[in-house]
């Protein structure tokens, strides 16, 4: 009993202390450091136009309109794109729910645009895992060009010439996938009309 | 698989071996007193403890430190769960969370888990989430920690009745080792476009509207915040893996950008990979950390492989509708359902190998959504036993338990008693170490024994007197999600299959005790043999020792924990992922 007695006061006063240092002050002084150094990043890196808010760089829109580019299909609910409420499909790769949905997605492409066909680029017709990926790849862009020139009135080439502009490369040249953001596209093509 | 695809991962692994060395130099210091920036903040806390108590203790009193340390942590998560109605910084006037989950959230978190019974940002205050499971994000680590360096300390000391201290042990450990790097990570994540504000939820008009459930537009999205950073970099050094936002790390508020997936990725196997080192350093034979971590980078790397080509190569279903899934400078190709388009199908696959390897369990793609091989490779990484990497300090003396029966074995073959850095094993380390091995595989075959063979763990689709529904996939499905459920409880990874209704009482209180198991049940043999092994002298080199750093015995290892892992899991995963495939 000597001992458990002898080991009580360390566990109390260890785990109050730890508690104050990694569950107050850390978090603080991460905030504040953040909050100094990085303001912009830290509170969502939203994108203001004209002193107001419409958006968040990171967060990705859901679009339907010929006019823009879409997004990677999302499966939030209730509402695609719902930033609430972060989510992924979790179809299995062989579930006949999978099929189906990338089916209707090719079928609304092609509705939006009666000359689309195949091949299709993977990640405009699969849902990301978080339902809120704001980009898309060179290659969805381009799939996308004729549909959005034509409902603008605009050429394909101008078009083709903003999508290379919002083109981001691998980080490095190594990491992760070249990238186009759908929602600073989009906010670009409005603002050339 | 592309150029890229390898380049990706050689970058990763030379990177991460890089960082790994002087880490694990610095650890070793810090475990042997010698790093002493701090002492202004650890002096007068050892004054606090009360006299004697950062003094040298033997095994039992190590042990029963942190028992002590580990139920009251406990303690205190549950019991800021159950009250959290009534205490402050609760602005959504969330209630208190059921008894049955609080227990499995406070049990979850104390063993390093973080399997997460509950719904996420609707069910705990501000309050719990900070005083509670953040905290225990760092000392559920560092209990692990503390736990393999006095293990160590028993290797390497001679004759000796102790093994360390724990009070100090722990101190050290969340004062220079896991605030340092969390406090960098957690900045550069911010620089990525991480969040880190008290702010509340920003609301932004959205450029097209859309049509809401009730079919009127929805012109508006909520931006959610909060302080994300600091608890993201912690989860991920921590090998703790409990996202801030439902889909963890595959938000882009947790997780922006293909550099800040990188530095996530390498701090999920930062701290495992450099304990290796450390152990080296404190052995003094730095030839004996390389062989365990050579064993592990053996079995790791080919498994990172396949599951980047698997998922590279998508599945013909796909292409059969018309879909391009070949990978260019143009577009990731590849099986995309459930990835980010930032991450690709290399940053998401090798997440997905690390995250099961080190016992993380945090994810950045659905791996649901994985191709039938693709998927089977963090299965498989979980059922090791979570010594390849493995959690943080857990992983490696889940390993030298292994290295322990690999001397074994060695020895019986040529009939001769066994020694394991100079220290003879014998009976006693053997049962210690056999228990190591055998409970893990015991709690998870049990507990989805006892889920599938009563109503309560069937639930409603099998037995409708049942409440809730818990299996809702019938047939094989429905086993492997049970399966997978009590593999990752069962080796305190936590992460999570969907598919299994697992917040109900059953589930919460059974999962919980696997947890507690898993993790109290293999720390006090390991801690027994610190103990046993520190009170032995040491035996000279001769011609009849087995060297424990050649290749020889890296592959002999390596041999003995997939015959292991193998042998106790096949027939049951026969039953379930193999029959459906």
């Amino acid at each position: 009993m000597h001992t458990l007695t002898n080991q009580i006061r360390p566990a109390i006063v260890s785990l109050l202390a730890l508690t104050l240092i990694t569950g107050l002050i850390y978090p603080l002084a991460v905030t504040m450091i953040a909050q100094a150094a990085f303001p912009h990043q830290a509170n969502g890196s939203l994108i203001v136009v004209g002193g107001q808010v419409r958006g968040s760089a990171l967060i990705g829109q859901p679009f339907d309109d010929p006019k823009y580019f879409w997004g990677r299909p999302s499966a939030t609910s209730p509402t695609a794109y719902n930033a609430a409420a972060s989510a992924g499909a979790n179809d299995g790769p062989l579930s006949p729910a999978l099929a189906e949905a990338v089916q209707a997605r090719i079928d609304a492409l092609r509705a939006a645009d009666p000359q689309a066909s195949g091949p299709y680029p993977v990640d405009l017709v699969t849902a990301s895992a978080s339902g809120l990926d704001p980009q898309i790849s060179p290659a969805a862009a381009a799939f996308q060009v004729r549909r959005v020139a034509a409902a603008r009135g605009l050429s394909e080439e101008q078009v083709r010439q903003l999508v290379a502009q919002y083109t981001e490369g691998r980080t490095l040249g190594v990491l992760g996938e070249p990238r186009v953001n759908v929602l600073a596209l989009n906010l670009a093509l409005d603002a050339l009309q | 698989m592309t150029a890229n695809g390898w380049l990706q991962i050689v970058v990763y692994m030379v990177v991460l071996l890089a960082l790994s060395m002087p880490l694990g130099r610095y650890m070793a210091r810090v475990y042997a007193g010698r790093a002493t920036f701090l002492a202004f903040v650890e002096r007068p806390l050892y004054r606090l403890f009360g006299e004697g108590a950062s003094a040298e203790q033997g095994w039992r009193q190590y042990a029963l430190a942190m028992l002590l340390f580990s139920g009251l942590g406990m303690l205190v998560v549950y019991a800021l769960q159950r009250l959290q109605a009534a205490l402050p910084l609760n602005p959504a006037g969330l209630a208190a969370v059921a008894p049955d989950s609080a227990f499995n959230t406070a049990a979850s978190f104390a063993t390093n888990t973080n399997w997460q019974g509950y719904s996420g940002e609707a069910t705990m205050s501000y309050l719990s989430q900070m005083l509670g499971l953040s905290v225990q994000n760092f000392v559920s680590a560092a209990s692990g920690m503390a736990v393999v360096a006095a293990l160590i300390r028993g290797i390497a000391r001679r004759t000796t009745a102790t093994i360390g201290n724990f009070w100090v042990d722990l101190t050290r450990t969340t004062l220079y080792i896991l605030l340092p790097l969390s406090l960098l990570l957690a900045l550069a994540l911010v620089s990525q476009g991480v969040v880190q504000t008290f702010g509340p939820y920003v609301d932004a008009p959205m450029l097209q509207a859309t049509t809401g459930v009730d079919g009127g537009p929805v012109t508006a999205q909520v931006l959610p915040m909060g302080p994300a950073a600091s608890q993201v970099a912690i989860k991920q050094l921590g090998t703790n893996g409990g996202g801030f936002f439902n889909v963890n790390s595959a938000h882009p508020f947790e997780n922006p950008t293909p550099l800040s997936n990188f530095l996530e990725l390498l701090a999920i196997l930062l701290i495992p990979a450099a304990l290796c080192t450390t152990f080296g350093a404190l052995v003094g034979d730095a030839r004996q950390g390389r062989a365990l971590l050579a064993a592990m980078l053996i079995v790791f790397v080919p498994l990172l492989v396949v599951g980047v080509a698997q998922e590279q190569a998508g599945t013909p279903q796909l292409a059969a509708q018309g879909v391009d899934l070949a990978a260019s400078d143009a577009q990731p190709g590849g099986n995309m359902e459930g990835k980010e388009l930032r991450f690709g199908v290399v940053g998401s696959a090798m997440w997905a190998a690390a995250t099961t390897a080190a016992s993380n369990g945090s994810v950045n793609s659905m791996h649901d959504s994985y191709t039938p091989l693709g998927g089977l490779v963090p299965m498989f990484l979980m059922l090791l036993g979570e010594v390849i990497f493995g959690g943080v300090g857990s992983g490696l003396y889940g390993m030298l338990a292994f290295a322990i029966i690999a001397v074994f074995i060695a020895g019986l073959m040529v009939g001769r008693t066994p020694e394991y850095l100079g220290k003879k094993i014998e009976a006693f380390e053997m049962k210690m170490a056999a228990l190591v091995i055998l409970i893990p595989c015991a709690v998870v075959l049990g507990g989805a024994a006892l889920a599938v063979a009563t109503p309560w763990g069937r639930g409603a689709l099998y037995d409708p007197g049942v409440g809730y529904t818990s299996i809702y996939n019938p047939g094989a499905h429905g086993f492997s999600e049970v399966l997978y459920a009590f593999a990752s409880m069962g080796n305190n990874n936590g992460s999570a299959f969907a598919g299994l209704g697992a917040n109900n009482p059953f589930y919460n209180v059974v999962g919980g005790l696997v947890m507690l198991i898993a993790r109290f049940w293999l720390m006090l043999p390991v801690l027994a043999v610190a103990g046993s092994l520190a009170a032995k002298k040491a035996v000279p080199v001769g011609p009849g020792t087995l060297p424990t750093h050649t290749p020889l015995f890296v592959a002999l290892l390596i041999g003995v924990v997939i015959i292991v892992g193998v042998l106790a899991f096949v027939p049951a995963l026969a039953l379930g992922p193999i029959v459906e495939s």
